[in-house]
C-alpha cells in the first residue's frame, strides 16, 4: 500500500485533539491527538487494554469524552450517539459483530433505516439495494441468507455493507482479522483496497504487527492510553512497531536450545473419533510425545484437532485406539483420571473451559483440584488464596488480586492464571491448545517463554495452534493434521511457512 | 343421530372459539412483550385486573364499551409496573411478574368487597354485544392476531421491536431506542392482557368473578411458546387449548359416561406442562428474552 500515490492534495477527514476519557481512576485515553487523512488506511496499534477501542467508541458516539475536541471535515462536532455518528458518515464494524443471527442479511443491513412502501417493509426493494451495494464493492453476500447460517467471513462483509448502506465515508474496523481464517484475511485486504480506491477512508484497530505492515498506509501507536507516535507504515519493521507498542524490546522469536527428548510420556495409537455430528473426525492417528520436547500440531481449523485434544483430555470418548500416559492406559477415562495421571491442559477457549468467569482468581486457582484444597471435606479458602498468590507472583498476573473475579481480568491475564494453575500442578504432559489466541505480544512472549522452560524442565508438551509462527517458533517436531489424519511430520528447524502451508492444504512436501 | 351430530359439532366449535378468545388475546400480549425481550409472566395478573377493570367501568358507566376501555387502562397500568421494574430498574422479570400476579389477586378481591360489598362475584354489569352468534370479543381477538402479525413482520416498527429482543446492543448501535421499543412491547401486552380480561368478564359473561383468570394467563404463555412467539402460531396453539377445554362440554353433551369431567378440565394444563417441557416440538425464544439491557457510557 505504501506505493499508492495520492493524486489529490492530502485533506484531513478527521482530527481528534486532546481526547481524554477516564473510567473511575483509570485513564483510558490520555490527551490523544489523531489525524486521519481522506482516503487512507490508518492502523491504530496497541496492546489489549491500551485504549484503542475506547477511543473509537468515543468517535462512534458510544462514550462521551471527558476532555478534547473532535473535528470532522474541518468542523468541530460533538458526537452524541451512534445514530449521530452514522449521520455524519462514520461507520463501525465491531470486533464482536452486531448482527442478529435469526434475521436475514438484508434485514440486518437495513435495520433502523428500512426500505418502506406505504409505511410497510419493502423487502424486495431492500434485497435489490443490498445486491447493488454488494456488487459495487465486490462484497459477495446473499441477501436472503440468515446470519446464523453463513460463515464468519461473510458476516464481516455484512457488517461492512451495513456501514456502507448508511453512507459511511469513514469505516472503523475493530480487530477485523481476529476471527478470520488466513484466506479470509487475504480477501479482507482486497476489500479494503477496493473501498479506499472508491473514496472511502478506513481505520483498523489491531494489535497484530503483520497486519499493519501488510494493510495500512499510516499507523498510530497507542500505549497505556497515550499516543506514542504516528508513522508511515512503509519502511517499518515488526520489531520496531513491537518496541513502540510495548515500550521495550520484544523478542518475537523464542530462543531455545535443541531439545533433549527423554522417555515417552504420551503415546497415541490408531486413534479414531467422531465429531458432534457423528462424522469420523480423527482417523487412525498415532504419535508420541517424549519428555523434554515440544510437539506441535499444525493444521487449518476443523481438521480434527479439537476432537483429538478432546479425546486426550477425556472430554470425548474415542471410537477405537489407545491413549497411554506414562505407560498407563487412559483411553476413554474421565478428565479427572487423566489429570491425575499427570496431564495438564490449557484449553482452547479460556473463558468457556479454562475459567469460571464469575469465580474469583483464588477459586479458579483451585479448579480441577478441589480435593487438594480441602480439609476433612471442607474447602480451605486459605489454601486457595495461597495458591492464587503463588500464581499471581510467579506468572505476573495483573492486577495482583486473588479476590477479583476472573471476568474482570484482561484476556492475557486470564490466560496467565490458567497457565500458572496448570504448570504449578507439575504435570508430566502439558497439552496447550491455542495458548496465545487473542493475546498481545507481551503476553505471548511470556507464555512462550514459560512453555519452553517447562520443556527444559523435562516435561512433555503437546502444542496445538492455528498460528504457524507459533508452531514454528516453539515446536521441536511438527505434525501436520489434515482431514483427521497426521499427514506429515517435520522437524521444527526444517519447517518453512510455505512447506507447512502446502501440507496443511493436503499437498505434499516435495510439491 | 346425524342431526344430533351436527348440533354437537356446532356446539363444539362455538365452545372452542369462546375458550380460545381470552387465551389468544393474552398470548398476543405475550408475543409483543417477549419479542421485545421482556419475559411477561404477569399476564395472568394483568388479565385478572383487566377483567375486574372491565366490570367496574361497565358498572359505573352502564356502558360495556367504556368497560372495555377501562380494562385496557387497568391492563396498561399493571404492565407499566412490570415495564418500569424490568426495563428501568433491571429487576428480575420473573420476580416482578410474580409480584404483579399476587398484587392483582389481592387488589381484585379487595375491590370486589369494597365496591360491591360482596365476595365471590360482582353484580351483573352491561356486557359486550354478540355479532351474529358470537361475541364481539371473539372477532376482535382473531382480527388482532392478524394485525399483530402484520405489525411484527411487515413494518419497520416490528423489525425494530424484534431486533431489540434478539440483540439489543446491535439495535442500539443502529440508533434504535432499545428502552422505548421495550416499553412499547410490554405496554402492548398490557393492552392485550386487559382485553383478554374484558373478554372473560364482559364478553363471555356479564360479571366479574373472583379469580376468574384461573391460570389462563399461564396457559396463554404456553401457547405463545408453542406458537413460536408468532401471532399466527399463537392462533393455532390457542385453538388447540380452546378445543381441549371444550371437549369436556361435548363429552357431557354426548352422554359419554365414565370419564370424570375433572379429567377434561385437566387437559389444557397437562398439555401446557408437556409443551413447556419441550415434548411437543422445539421452539426457540428471542435471544435476549428476559435479559435486562444496560447502557454503557
Amino acid at each position: 500500500m505504501g506505493l499508492r500515490s495520492h493524486p489529490l492534495p492530502i485533506t484531513m477527514l478527521l482530527k481528534l485533539e486532546g481526547i481524554t476519557k477516564r473510567f473511575g481512576s483509570l485513564v483510558a485515553n490520555d490527551h490523544i491527538d489523531l489525524e486521519i487523512r481522506q482516503g487512507e488506511i490508518h492502523a491504530l496499534l496497541g496492546e489489549n487494554g491500551a485504549g484503542k477501542s475506547t477511543l473509537m467508541n468515543i468517535l462512534y458516539g458510544l462514550y462521551t469524552p471527558d476532555e478534547g475536541r473532535i473535528f470532522w471535515k474541518g468542523k468541530e462536532v460533538k458526537i452524541r450517539n451512534p445514530r449521530h455518528a452514522i449521520d455524519l458518515g462514520i461507520g463501525m464494524v465491531h470486533q464482536h459483530f452486531m448482527l442478529i443471527p435469526v434475521f436475514t442479511v438484508a434485514e440486518n443491513i437495513t435495520l433502523g433505516k428500512e426500505v418502506t412502501r406505504n409505511r410497510f417493509l419493502d423487502m424486495n426493494e431492500a434485497r435489490k439495494r443490498v445486491e447493488e451495494l454488494s456488487q459495487r464493492f465486490g462484497l459477495e453476500v446473499n441477501p436472503d441468507d440468515r446470519i446464523e447460517s453463513i460463515s464468519v467471513g461473510q458476516q464481516q462483509r455484512v457488517e461492512i455493507l451495513k456501514a456502507l448502506y448508511r453512507g459511511a465515508e469513514l469505516l472503523i474496523l475493530d480487530e477485523p482479522t481476529a476471527v478470520l481464517t488466513p484466506q479470509e484475511v487475504e480477501e479482507l485486504g482486497k476489500i479494503m483496497k477496493r473501498l479506499v480506491a472508491q473514496g472511502h477512508t478506513i481505520i483498523i484497530i489491531t494489535h497484530k504487527l503483520k497486519e499493519v505492515l501488510h494493510l495500512a498506509d499510516r499507523v498510530t501507536v497507542i500505549r497505556r492510553g497515550k499516543k506514542i507516535a504516528t508513522l508511515d507504515a512503509a519502511g517499518q519493521t515488526e520489531a520496531e512497531l513491537a518496541r513502540l507498542m510495548v515500550g521495550r524490546d520484544v523478542i518475537l522469536t523464542v530462543d531455545k536450545e535443541p531439545a533433549k527428548p527423554g522417555k515417552v510420556v504420551l503415546e497415541v495409537k490408531n486413534l479414531h473419533a467422531k465429531n458432534d455430528r457423528g462424522v469420523e473426525a480423527v482417523r487412525d492417528v498415532s504419535f508420541t510425545v517424549r519428555a523434554g520436547e515440544i510437539v506441535g500440531i499444525a493444521g487449518v481449523d476443523g481438521n480434527g484437532q479439537s476432537e483429538l485434544i478432546a479425546c486426550l483430555t477425556g472430554l470425548r470418548k474415542p471410537t477405537s485406539g489407545t491413549v497411554t500416559v506414562n505407560g498407563q492406559d487412559v483411553t476413554g477415562q474421565s478428565p479427572r483420571r487423566i489429570r491425575d495421571a499427570g496431564v495438564g491442559h490449557i484449553p482452547e477457549d479460556r473463558q468457556k473451559r479454562g475459567l469460571v468467569l464469575n469465580f474469583t482468581v483464588a477459586e479458579n486457582a483451585a479448579l480441577g483440584d478441589h480435593r487438594a484444597f480441602a480439609r476433612r471435606g471442607w474447602l480451605s479458602y486459605q489454601r486457595m488464596v495461597d495458591k492464587a498468590k503463588e500464581i499471581i507472583s510467579g506468572f505476573d498476573v495483573r492486577p495482583p488480586r486473588h479476590d477479583y473475579l476472573a471476568r474482570s481480568l484482561s484476556g492475557g491475564n486470564q490466560q496467565k492464571v490458567i497457565v500458572g494453575r496448570e504448570i504449578l500442578r507439575n504435570p508430566d504432559l502439558m497439552i496447550a491448545v491455542q495458548p496465545t489466541r487473542g493475546l498481545d505480544v507481551g503476553a505471548i512472549e511470556f507464555i512462550h517463554r514459560n512453555l519452553v522452560s517447562e520443556r527444559d524442565a523435562g516435561r512433555a508438551i503437546l502444542l496445538v495452534s492455528l498460528e504457524l509462527d507459533e508452531i514454528m517458533n516453539l515446536a521441536d517436531r511438527i505434525l501436520v493434521m489434515y482431514k483427521g489424519q497426521i499427514v506429515a511430520e517435520v522437524p521444527g528447524h526444517e519447517a518453512t511457512e510455505e512447506g507447512l502451508g502446502l501440507l496443511m492444504m493436503g499437498g505434499s512436501a516435495s510439491a | 343421530m346425524t342431526v344430533a351430530f351436527g348440533t354437537i359439532l356446532l356446539t363444539f366449535i362455538m365452545a372452542t372459539l369462546r375458550a380460545t378468545t381470552p387465551l389468544l388475546l393474552a398470548a398476543l400480549g405475550g408475543v409483543f412483550s417477549e419479542r421485545a425481550g421482556v419475559v411477561n409472566i404477569a399476564l395472568e395478573g394483568i388479565m385478572l385486573a383487566g377483567a375486574w377493570g372491565a366490570a367496574y367501568f361497565s358498572f359505573i358507566s352502564g356502558s360495556a364499551w367504556i368497560g372495555l376501555l377501562g380494562a385496557v387502562f387497568i391492563g396498561v397500568i399493571m404492565a407499566g409496573l412490570h415495564a418500569v421494574a424490568s426495563i428501568k430498574y433491571y429487576a428480575d422479570q420473573v420476580v416482578s411478574g410474580t409480584a404483579i400476579n399476587l398484587l392483582a389477586v389481592g387488589f381484585t378481591e379487595f375491590m370486589l368487597n369494597r365496591i360491591w360489598g360482596q365476595a365471590g362475584s360482582s353484580p351483573e354489569v352491561a356486557s359486550l354485544p354478540n355479532i351474529g352468534p358470537l361475541n364481539f370479543m371473539i372477532y376482535l381477538a382473531f382480527i388482532l392476531a392478524i394485525v399483530s402479525w402484520v405489525a411484527l413482520y411487515r413494518t419497520p416498527w416490528g423489525l425494530r421491536l424484534r431486533s431489540v429482543g434478539e440483540h439489543p446492543l446491535a439495535a442500539d448501535t443502529l440508533g434504535i431506542d432499545v428502552f422505548k421499543m421495550r416499553y412499547a412491547g410490554v405496554l402492548l401486552s398490557g393492552v392485550l392482557g386487559g382485553l383478554a380480561g374484558a373478554s372473560l368478564s364482559i364478553g363471555l359473561l356479564s360479571r366479574f368473578v373472583d379469580g376468574m383468570s384461573a391460570g389462563k394467563g399461564f396457559i396463554a404463555l404456553a401457547a405463545m411458546i408453542f406458537g413460536k412467539w408468532n401471532p399466527l402460531g399463537a392462533v393455532g396453539a390457542t385453538l388447540l387449548f380452546g378445543a381441549s377445554q371444550s371437549l369436556s362440554v361435548i363429552f357431557q353433551l354426548m352422554g359419554i359416561q365414565g370419564i370424570p369431567t375433572q379429567f377434561f378440565n385437566m387437559l389444557p394444563y397437562v398439555l401446557t406442562m408437556l409443551i413447556l417441557a419441550g415434548f411437543v416440538g422445539k421452539s426457540v425464544a428471542p435471544a435476549a428474552d428476559g435479559i435486562p439491557y444496560r447502557k454503557t457510557n
